[in-house]
């Protein structure tokens, strides 16, 4: 290959192990973003520790409707931050439910703000998908084990191949 | 093997192909579904700009078609924008409630007097929670009421002349707003 085509490759390279990267970043518990984001910015108080455990549980839930992928708790944005103090003040002020808080915030902006989507005639498509393909990967796979070729051989490849390996023992018994 | 079985990858893939289109196809993803559609606009109870002494609430959207604009001077599309609703304020019968969103007053107040006043008044929210209770998740978002307070329509971003055109003049028609907005060209 000339040096040429050899750029875009190793470019694409690099961007497959940062997208692994990403992956595993995301994948610590509550995402990095939201270890370094949360509690920095805004400063609420709470009457009582087990309040602010259910605060923190429901920013890390909600995305943020401004930056597609991040949580309430991970992002800067200005809308975040209203949110998270909604969040706050239906908690503490209102005394709302976790599941009222959900809703409260679902009714206005949608399920977008769920990352946790309900399972509904919307949505069934991404739900069932993993599991159809599952099922699709899994009958292929019991398939192809079972129609595994039968090494039926005629008897002159069979001597044929005796010779080829200097001959198994019955032959010379 | 069963030579029809031989397209079942082919049509595997068409399959992936078609979800991925459904999932991943080019349209803004920034753009919410918009949650209050078909709902009653929210209660609230909001300051004029201008008129701090002057409380508004949800009463005062009633009774004629209205349309609820969000805005604020910090944000640039707001500005292509403005000059739209002045022609939508000249043009037709159409209410203009304006949402002043995460504002400065004096600033905005400025804005008025610099680029004409559409409105019929303008909500404060410097607070933004107005525009929690909205849904309202950027500027300028715009909301279409009907005389009775539903929320018929619903616009993030920018009201362009063409929006106007294709998405909000044939609901004013329905309203029956009189409108001498020509929108043949």
């Amino acid at each position: 290959m000339t040096p040429r085509t050899d750029v875009p490759a190793r470019s694409s390279l690099r961007t497959v192990s940062l997208g692994l990267i990403l992956c595993l970043v995301s994948a610590l518990p509550g995402g990095l973003p939201s270890a370094l984001a949360a509690g920095q910015v805004d400063i609420y108080e709470f009457p009582s520790a087990e309040m602010e455990a259910r605060y923190r549980a429901l920013i890390d839930e909600f995305r943020c409707p401004k930056c597609l992928n991040t949580n309430l708790s991970g992002s800067d944005a200005p809308i975040a931050k209203d949110l998270r103090k909604t969040v706050w003040r239906l908690l503490v002020q209102e005394e709302m439910s976790d599941q009222e808080v959900r809703d409260f915030l679902q009714e206005r902006y949608g399920d977008f703000v769920l990352y946790n989507p309900p399972f509904k005639p919307g949505t069934w498509v991404l739900w069932l998908a993993p599991v159809f393909f599952g099922l699709i990967g899994l009958t292929v796979l019991i398939r192809m084990l079972r129609k595994r070729p039968e090494v039926a051989l005629t008897e002159a490849d069979q001597n044929r191949v005796d010779e080829l390996l200097g001959g198994p023992e019955e032959k010379g018994a | 093997m069963n030579r029809a079985s031989l397209f079942v990858p082919l049509g595997i893939f068409c399959l992936i192909v078609v979800l991925g289109y459904l999932g991943f196809r080019l349209e803004d993803p920034h753009r919410l579904p918009s949650a209050l559609l078909d709902k009653p606009f929210p209660e609230f109870n909001a300051t004029v700009l201008g008129a701090p002494e002057r409380r508004v609430s949800r009463d005062d959207l009633l009774g004629a078609p209205v349309l609820v604009n969000v805005w604020a001077t910090w944000c640039p599309t707001c500005k292509a924008e403005h000059e739209e609703l002045m022609r939508i304020d000249a043009l037709t019968d159409l209410r203009l409630v304006g949402v002043n969103y995460k504002d400065d007053r004096a600033k905005a107040l400025r804005w008025l007097e610099d680029f004409g006043d559409p409105y019929e008044f303008v909500l404060e929210d410097s607070d933004g929670l107005l525009g929690v209770e909205l849904g309202v998740y950027g500027a300028p978002e715009s909301f279409l009421l009907d005389a009775q307070g539903l929320i018929i329509y619903k616009r993030v971003g920018e009201i362009s002349p063409r929006v106007w055109r294709d998405e909000i003049a044939p609901l004013l028609e329905r309203l029956e707003v009189r409108s001498n907005y020509d929108t043949s060209d």
